[in-house]
């Protein structure tokens, strides 16, 4: 099940893609090769019984790490409602990473990042999406593919300007007069998120 | 009333509103239970009538539970497809996790509340028995986690000891991400775990739910298949942005696939119970259908067994008279 020697030589030639992939036929002997050991074991314990499925089974595979740098980024944006945008190919992505806003071009480094409450905007060629997130995560492939998983997003035209500022100040007061840590963190968390929508409206 | 009252006192009389047939009144005399206590041959047409009224009430009310199932499972299934999106990027980023070997695991069934849904509650519980049975081994335990009375039932009668925490009545409001996420929350909080096994049937069409495992690995055990390589061996290569800490970032990303995943897996659950239960009532009212062609063919053939017999003694009593 862990990587033994045989493994080792397919583990170098998947090394730089998706472990999901089965695009080539090099690496389409991995993931069986992981599996089975699973499909053995079960067929020991319930024989009677076909084996579960597993996500892997239903999803499409992603393309492995192309040598040169694609132009465009295929971007992928889900919520728990909708998928927003899947699979679209896009010139620029610039999300809003904890550590500040992150501009994504195809060919970007693989990363996690983790978001913060403000403005996505995707470019593609001419004409600017924007969105505002709350909180999520956001994974760039070496593959220039970037899924984003939001909580929430709205776009930015059905934000209130007035009901922000009356959120921001109502937050601001609940942090000063906050007692336990709940609170504080509740109202921090408040303050946050409505500084984020003030200034993804004003900016 | 009347009829019982006379049945009562074993009397046989012209009674003409007893049976719905036209025919004259003699022949209803002896349609009622003390044709039995007199030897008679024939199944008396009142019992089948009233297992015929019972039948067909019977095959409305199923008739009636498929459409109520059918219209509830159009909003759920646009629900169900809109969050498939969800738990796609972490299992590209993650793999499946279903091989990787850990010393804690818990199983969350999720099951329904309702019964009258078919097989799909037994056959998820079925196969989270024998994740316990693949995963079990020297040092290594199992714990449940149950949503769902159905599942609770059963696993309850040789599992008990090992059932964590139950959780019912989750259908009840239209389902929504937060209350799955403080769901989660729960779960994360009071259950210790190496590695969360989601079971549930995943929602294909009406009439195909596959059980499926979803894996959700806990962060130190992602770090640790990371560094040892193999499927997750490439998340050593991507760059961690935000939170202090590379742990801390994992920390929040196996929580945060833990709300998705678990919403997705109770959305699926739902639509899968739904079919289920419109076809288990469809293949209902399809048996009260033919037993109600039995039936009516059964009290038929009584009637005109005893409007024969009916005949056959005017007859012979007129032959008789005559000589």
């Amino acid at each position: 099940m862990r990587a033994t020697a045989a493994d080792g030589a397919r583990l170098r030639v998947t090394a730089g893609s998706r472990p999901a992939s089965q695009a080539f036929s090099t690496e389409v002997t991995e993931a069986p090769a992981v599996d089975s050991s699973f499909l053995e074991a079960w067929k020991k314990a319930a024989p009677n019984i076909d084996p579960p499925k597993t996500p892997l089974a239903f999803m499409k595979p992603r393309p492995p790490t192309p040598s040169s740098i694609p132009s465009k980024l295929t971007l992928n944006f889900v919520l728990p409602y909708q998928s927003e945008i899947s699979n679209k190919e896009v010139d620029m992505a610039i999300i809003p990473a904890t550590t500040g806003q992150m501009g994504v071009l195809p060919g970007h480094v693989a990363t996690i990042a983790e978001l913060k409450p403000g403005v996505l905007s995707v470019h593609e060629g001419n004409e600017v999406t924007k969105y505002f997130v709350s909180s999520g995560f956001a994974f760039i492939h070496a593959n220039s593919y970037a899924d984003i998983v939001a909580v929430e997003a709205v776009s930015l035209d059905r934000i209130d300007p007035s009901l922000v500022q009356k959120g921001l100040a109502d937050f601001t007061q609940k942090l000063n007069s906050a007692v336990t840590d709940l609170e504080k963190a509740e109202a921090q968390v408040g303050v946050e998120v409505h500084s984020a929508l003030n200034a993804a409206l004003t900016g | 009333m009347a009829m019982a009252a006379l049945r009562r006192e074993g009397r046989r009389f012209l009674l003409s509103s007893a049976s719905s047939t036209p025919i004259t009144a003699r022949s209803a005399i002896s349609n009622d239970r003390e044709s039995c206590l007199f030897g008679a041959r024939s199944i008396s047409t009142q019992i089948v009538r009233n297992r015929m009224k019972s039948v067909r009430n019977i095959q409305k009310i199923t008739k009636a539970m498929k459409m109520v199932a059918a219209s509830k499972l159009r909003g759920v299934q646009t629900k169900t497809e809109n969050s498939r999106g969800l738990w796609q990027p972490f299992v590209a980023l993650l793999g499946d996790g279903f091989s990787v070997d850990v010393k804690k695991n818990v199983v969350i069934t999720v099951s329904s509340d309702k019964g009258l849904c078919g097989g799909i509650n037994s056959t998820s519980v079925k196969v989270s028995k024998a994740l316990t049975r693949v995963y079990s081994g020297p040092e290594k335990e199992t714990k449940y986690v149950v949503l769902g009375e159905k599942g609770k039932a059963q696993l309850v009668r040789d599992s008990k000891n090992r059932i964590e925490l139950t959780i019912s009545e989750l259908q009840k409001n239209p389902l929504n991400y937060t209350q799955v996420a403080v769901l989660a929350d729960d779960i994360l909080k009071n259950v210790e775990f190496d590695a969360l096994r989601i079971v549930f049937n995943k929602f294909h069409s009406v009439v195909s739910f596959p059980p499926t495992v979803s894996t959700i690995l806990s962060p130190e055990i992602v770090e640790k298949e990371s560094e040892a390589g193999g499927r997750l061996g490439d998340l050593d290569l991507y760059e961690i942005e935000g939170g202090e800490t590379k742990s801390e970032v994992l920390q929040n990303l196996s929580e945060f696939q833990f709300s998705c995943v678990l919403f997705n897996a109770v959305l699926e659950n739902g639509c899968s119970e739904l079919g289920a239960r419109m076809s288990a009532m469809d293949s209902s009212s399809k048996n009260a259908g033919e037993m109600l062609d039995r039936l009516t063919l059964t009290y038929n053939r009584t009637r005109q067994a005893s409007i024969t017999t009916e005949l056959i003694e005017i007859i012979s009593g007129a032959s008789a008279l005559e000589g």
